[in-house]
């Protein structure tokens, strides 16, 4: 074999060039390193929330923080409504590879059908957030501000606190957890608005029939996959801020 | 390597056709029982002290990453792409375990020096 032989040899390996090495269309590996960068934001506000919980000799426990179902007890259902709430986004990500499949099969009807579907779901979760966040307020919780806020008293201060902690109280603690509450979960609603947002635009584009002209429903496949990343997020959020 | 990845560029096609209805209501159902086991734990195993909160948080981060991994691998479809994507999507997360690693620690330190405010 000749050496011009094997360079025509060489030329066929995925990374020759000539060709997509990863076969994956340019938008969608865009969406990808922009997810990428997004879950590096989002690890370096848990990661600091860690690293506060870790420095503190008391933390709020969540259990007696989050124990309401609005609407129905004011207390003494931990973990309830947390639970709805996880149970609507994942839904909502079911209904989302639901359209993203149907897409596949180029069957518009049911692509709208799904994608309407998964809308519907991330208006649910954003009315849950708002009343959760609603409920913390109404306690006393709020960026810069909780329950013992204003208070000067130790006795009051512990009072106002005790509801919240189990075992020792540490103002410096309801603070912290307070602000890192509304910020990340913030920052996550903030995710998932946009996310309904760009769902509703690419449901106008099925609608209208721009996929079907194109030929293709990757676009479903790319506001697809920033639609789990939100779900992806919401696991760790659940995890560290409701279980942990 | 070559040889190796001109197979899978054929596979490729395929398997992004595997991601049927039946295979998304399968990791529906494995994504919610990992839930539920997770609200069994947190309701019932730890409450009566079947399991203490230590161990507790350990099988939490688990089921997490159990859950994570269902997530990214079949509804985000990155199980059915190259493993050149896959390697420059997760190998970068080696920077945010060490940072994990080094904020805990600091916590820990600050947990034993600060005043108990």
């Amino acid at each position: 074999m000749d050496s011009l032989s094997k360079l025509d040899q060489v030329k066929t390996t995925p990374w020759a060039g000539g060709r997509s090495p990863w076969s994956v269309e340019y938008g969608k590996i865009m969406m990808w390193f922009f997810l990428l960068s997004d879950a590096f934001t989002f690890s370096s506000l848990l990661v600091y929330y860690g690293a506060q919980r870790f420095s503190k000799f008391a933390w709020p426990d969540p259990d007696l923080v989050f124990q309401s179902i609005p609407g129905f007890a004011d207390h003494g259902y931990p973990l309830v409504f947390v639970g709805i709430m996880t149970f609507i986004l994942i839904m909502s990500s079911v209904t989302m590879v639901l359209a993203v499949e149907a897409g596949h099969r180029r069957s518009k009807k049911e692509v709208i059908w799904w994608m309407v579907a998964t809308i519907i779901g991330g208006l649910m979760f954003l009315g849950c957030q708002a009343i959760e966040w609603t409920h913390l307020h109404h306690e006393g919780f709020w960026w810069g501000t909780n329950p013992a806020s204003g208070l000067k008293e130790e006795g009051a201060i512990k009072a106002a606190l005790q509801p919240f902690f189990d075992g020792d109280i540490s103002f410096v603690s309801a603070q912290q957890f307070a602000n890192l509450f509304f910020t990340i979960t913030g920052f996550h609603g903030f995710h998932v608005f946009s996310g309904v947002v760009i769902n509703i635009i690419i449901l106008c584009m099925v609608i209208n029939g721009t996929f079907e002209k194109r030929g293709h429903y990757l676009m479903v496949e790319k506001v697809g996959l920033y639609w789990h990343f939100v779900d992806l997020v919401w696991v760790f959020v659940f995890t560290f801020f409701y279980l942990v | 390597m070559s040889a190796h990845q001109t197979h899978t560029d054929d596979h490729a096609h395929e398997a992004h056709e595997s991601m049927s209805k039946s295979k998304i209501w399968k990791v529906f159902f494995i994504l919610l029982f990992i839930t539920v086991i997770e609200f069994i734990i947190a309701l019932w195993a730890i409450p009566g002290h079947h399991m203490s909160q230590h161990v507790g948080n350990y099988v939490y981060i688990a089921l997490t990453l159990l859950k994570a991994f269902y997530i990214v691998a079949y509804f985000m479809h990155l199980k059915y792409e190259k493993l050149g994507l896959q390697l420059s999507l997760t190998v970068s997360f080696i920077f945010i375990i060490y940072f994990i690693v080094l904020m805990l620690i600091e916590g820990g330190y600050l947990h034993l020096h600060m005043p108990k405010v």
